[in-house]
């Protein structure tokens, strides 16, 4: 009796299950994978030149490129005459996907708590479906490098693609150190604290910091004696197994650092350690570009649509940060320091264009500069043979507004161009009902 | 310190004087009457008097050569808080008897970074802690002036600004336990506050029939609130979900109220046809969304649909780092929506003049109109335009190639340098909850070192 009823309430169960679904056609739209050949397009490439040509993507990768017709039996055909395609836009600092509602702390996963967290990691804390994910894609953005913020070392950030269910699928395999230099800047408007005050608060965290690394080069000595000897040594302090990479030197240290006397501070901090180290944030970069090119740092800077830092600084000084240190020599990458708004990253770098940057430069701030920055221009920041297939189709120039992204690609997957922001259009665009 | 002085007066002497202008054979989008190529513009005692190709050029006027450039109306900013010492009365949930126009700051270096960006005319809007919060102040741009009423436009109608949703809630409601503290408080907050003003009004109408032997005690107040349901003033709400748009709009149905501009709106998308019907206008944001719980379920189309759905629709900054670049802001509408240029150029011009009722003298390049002016070196909704002249007025108050680095009008002795700040001003704590949001809104970090601060140098 019981058998016959549970089959019964299956059988029912699976009508009803079935009946929606043939009789409504609308369905969630998925990414595909598959060989793709996408023909006369218009190929902006960053590392050989733009030119007419034909790419072909296969296993996430870029099978092909090339200006003489590629054939595929096995591929699908996309022709994309008058169309432009550029390499996946990489944004090098962001809190995508930490942050689910800004005001809402609960929804807040970048700030831990503590100066010395080293060993926190903001891949952990990657949510692969937060809204806003496909809301920045759709833009043409497919690589985020999501970090954490606060104290004086924050964790570390990790250069994520945009596409993925775990946060190991979306890895690019680039998790990188972030530090926070001590800052002689007000934090707000609220910072009242004297001249005097400001300085000796910089002086003791720096002084902290320096008892850190005293502590990281001995922990770093132990290790490394320990290893030669073979022997087995278990400790449990991940605060100095997470510096090891900078002190060993086999990763820089991303250093947050604005001010112009703090950048100074921390190029002279970075020569005595004797570190490889880039720069994040670089608000006032344009006031000593000459010392950081002589320090051979790469510059990651934004966002470029900020207000100037200071009170009589020019209204223009954000927008022109990036190109004065490019100018100077300076490798600069782009950054919208966002999270909801990462989609904006294109614009940034339009807008670092026109006011000194120049266009190509600020296309490679956001494709093979990052890559390079973060040890991954193997696989990413360029339309190159074997290199990861993240990139986008689009009607024209992708830093205009007018221009519309109509295809994109990431890791080889055709990614629908939807997010709930373009199914909220479709939805109430021509509302049915309307006013009655 | 005599270097700043030098940049005061320059910039007193050097804007201050009238001018009469001809601007040269630029592409002149009038807004309103079309686009024309090599077109001049005559401005003649602050007015538009002339638009016409070849004129010539009258003795004793400034001529600026506009040759391959696009000229358009001073764009307009219809929700801003710069130029504003104070934003936020946040001591009641009803403060309709105070008015921002009484705080206003021509000092303000925000202003002077907005004319780089072409815009002319900001509607300085009281916050957004109250449900009925002050009177508002159209301002023009008049930088380089010290008296705080050389800012007002004059003439302008009277605005008043109310807010719905979280940030009274949050004020009120969970800050002073006191109504509203959900929804439901906010419409009879209002019901009760418009409800109050209409016995007051029949109070004050019987004493002088002579009804009423002693006069009723007079309210500052209460005489705003009938000012408003007169309709002398004009509604500005801050407003984001669709049941408290339609709330209000019932609301105001009931007390006889017809003119209401929905300010930020983020959720005007799901009641356009409502909207459109009761004759509401909106001022949006090009695309912000989720830095709280109420703008979860935006979408950067909403300026698009409003237009679609025929409600006269703006782009506001309510920042002042937006401010400068809402030509770019008004551009995005044509990334999520294709709008036409002249439906994403009237979202920054025409439109907002008409939200706060001053578009028979503003928003369009036309005779006889106010000479509000901005030059760019490219079509504006271009990204890679550049802002080359501002005027308002026909004074140049910005000309690109005549633009000292440091702009400031106020200046601290006490400090070597203007300070450096390390965070970016955000946008609730330099906009609608001013003041407010720096308990409210403020992130993570910025609350813990707050709290270290204030633990460090609580002899301040």
């Amino acid at each position: 009796m019981n058998t016959t009823n549970n089959f019964l309430i299956a059988a029912f169960l699976i009508t009803v299950v079935h009946i929606p679904a043939s009789t409504n056609a609308q369905q969630v739209q998925k990414a595909e994978n598959g060989v793709y050949l996408l023909t006369n397009a218009t190929l902006h490439t960053i590392t050989h030149g733009t030119y007419v040509g034909h790419i072909l993507l296969r296993d996430g990768k870029i099978a092909d490129i090339s200006k003489n017709s590629i054939t595929e039996a096995s591929a699908k055909v996309i022709d994309c005459t008058n169309k432009h395609i550029y390499p996946g836009m990489i944004d090098s600092g962001s809190k995508l996907g930490l942050v689910e509602i800004d005001a809402v702390s609960v929804t807040n996963d970048f700030s831990e708590l503590g100066d010395f967290i080293p060993h926190m990691k903001a891949l952990t804390a990657v949510n692969p479906n937060a809204v806003a994910i496909p809301v920045t894609r759709v833009n043409g953005v497919t690589t985020v490098f999501v970090k954490p913020e606060g104290s004086i070392f924050s964790g570390t950030g990790a250069m994520i693609d945009l596409f993925g269910y775990t946060p190991e699928q979306m890895s690019c395999g680039s998790e990188r150190l972030v530090m926070r230099f001590p800052s002689t800047g007000r934090r707000g408007r609220f910072d009242r604290r004297s001249e005097d005050d400001i300085k000796k608060d910089a002086e003791k965290s720096l002084k902290n910091i320096n008892e850190i690394w005293e502590s990281a080069l001995s922990y770093a000595r132990i290790d490394s004696a320990a290893k030669a000897e073979n022997q087995k040594w278990i400790t449990n302090n991940p605060q100095m197994e997470a510096l090891k990479p900078v002190v060993y030197g086999t990763q820089p240290l991303f250093i947050e650092v604005n001010a112009k006397a703090d950048i100074e501070s921390a190029l002279q901090w970075i020569s005595e350690k004797k570190i490889k180290a880039v720069l994040m944030g670089v608000a006032e970069g344009w006031r000593v570009a000459d010392k950081i090119v002589k320090a051979k740092i790469p510059v990651i800077t934004g966002p470029v649509l900020s207000t100037p830092r200071r009170d009589n600084d020019r209204f223009d000084a954000p927008y022109s940060n990036a190109g004065k240190m490019a100018k100077a020599g300076i490798k600069v990458a782009l950054r919208t320091d966002g999270a909801e708004n990462t989609r904006n990253l294109p614009f940034n770098a339009a807008f670092a264009a026109t006011y000194g940057m120049g266009k190509d430069e600020a296309l490679k701030a956001i494709t093979i500069y990052p890559a390079e920055i973060f040890g991954i221009a193997d696989k990413y920041g360029s339309l190159d043979k074997g290199k990861t297939a993240n990139l986008f189709v689009a009607t024209g120039d992708p830093f205009e507004m007018k221009t519309k992204i109509e295809k994109l690609f990431i890791r080889g997957w055709d990614i629908p161009l939807e997010s709930r922001q373009t199914l909220l259009n479709d939805e109430f665009l021509n509302r049915t009902p309307g006013i009655k | 310190m005599k270097k700043y002085f030098c940049i005061i007066l320059s910039i007193c002497a050097g804007l201050l004087q009238a001018q009469n202008l001809l601007i040269k054979n630029g592409y002149v989008m009038t807004i309103t009457q079309g686009n024309k190529e090599n077109m001049d513009i005559l401005v003649t005692n602050g007015k538009i008097s002339l638009i016409q190709n070849n004129i010539p050029s009258p003795q004793g006027y400034t001529v600026i050569d506009a040759t391959g450039k696009y000229v358009i109306p001073g764009i307009i900013d219809a929700h801003s808080h710069i130029a504003l010492e104070v934003v936020n009365e946040a001591t009641n949930p009803v403060t309709a008897e105070v008015n921002v126009g009484d705080a206003l700051d021509p000092l303000d270096v925000a202003i002077y970074r907005a004319l780089a960006g072409g815009v002319t005319i900001s509607h300085a809007m009281h916050g957004s802690a109250n449900v009925i919060g002050g009177q508002c102040e159209t301002i023009k741009h008049r930088y380089g002036a010290v008296n705080p009423d050389e800012l007002r436009m004059q003439g302008a109608p009277r605005t008043i600004k109310f807010a719905l949703g979280e940030n009274p809630i949050r004020t009120h409601g969970e800050g002073n336990r006191i109504t509203p503290s959900t929804r439901m408080g906010v419409e009879q907050v209002f019901r009760d506050a418009f409800t109050g003003a209409q016995i007051y009004q029949k109070d004050w109408d019987d004493y002088k029939k002579g009804l009423r032997k002693t006069s009723p005690e007079y309210s500052l107040r209460n005489e705003t609130l009938v000012d408003i349901l007169k309709g002398n003033i004009l509604v500005h709400c801050h407003s984001y979900r669709a049941d408290e748009i339609l709330m209000l709009m019932k609301v105001l149905k009931d007390y006889g109220v017809s003119k209401i501009c929905f300010q930020h709106v983020n959720e005007g998308f799901k009641v356009a046809p409502e909207l459109a019907a009761f004759g509401a206008s909106a001022s949006v944001f090009a695309d912000w969304w989720a830095y709280k719980f109420e703008v979860y379920y935006s979408t950067a189309y909403n300026a698009s649909i409003l237009t679609r759905n025929g409600v006269v629709t703006s782009i506001n900054s309510d920042s002042e780092e937006l401010i400068r670049h809402l030509y770019h802001e008004a551009a995005k509408t044509q990334r999520y929506g294709d709008l036409s240029d002249d439906e994403a150029l009237a979202l920054i011009t025409i439109n907002p003049a008409k939200q706060l009722g001053i578009d028979h003298r503003v928003g369009s390049l036309e005779v006889g109109k106010d000479a509000d002016i901005a030059i760019f070196s490219e079509h504006p909704l271009s990204v890679y335009t550049i802002p080359q002249v501002t005027i308002v007025d026909g004074q140049v108050r910005f000309d690109i190639k005549n633009d000292p680095d440091d702009m400031r009008m106020d200046i601290n002795p006490t400090e070597k340098f203007s300070s450096f700040y390390e965070t970016e001003k955000d946008h609730e704590s330099s906009g609608c909850l001013k003041g407010v949001a720096e308990m409210l809104m403020e992130d993570n970090y910025t609350r813990y070192m707050r709290f270290k601060y204030s633990q460090n140098h609580s002899h301040e």
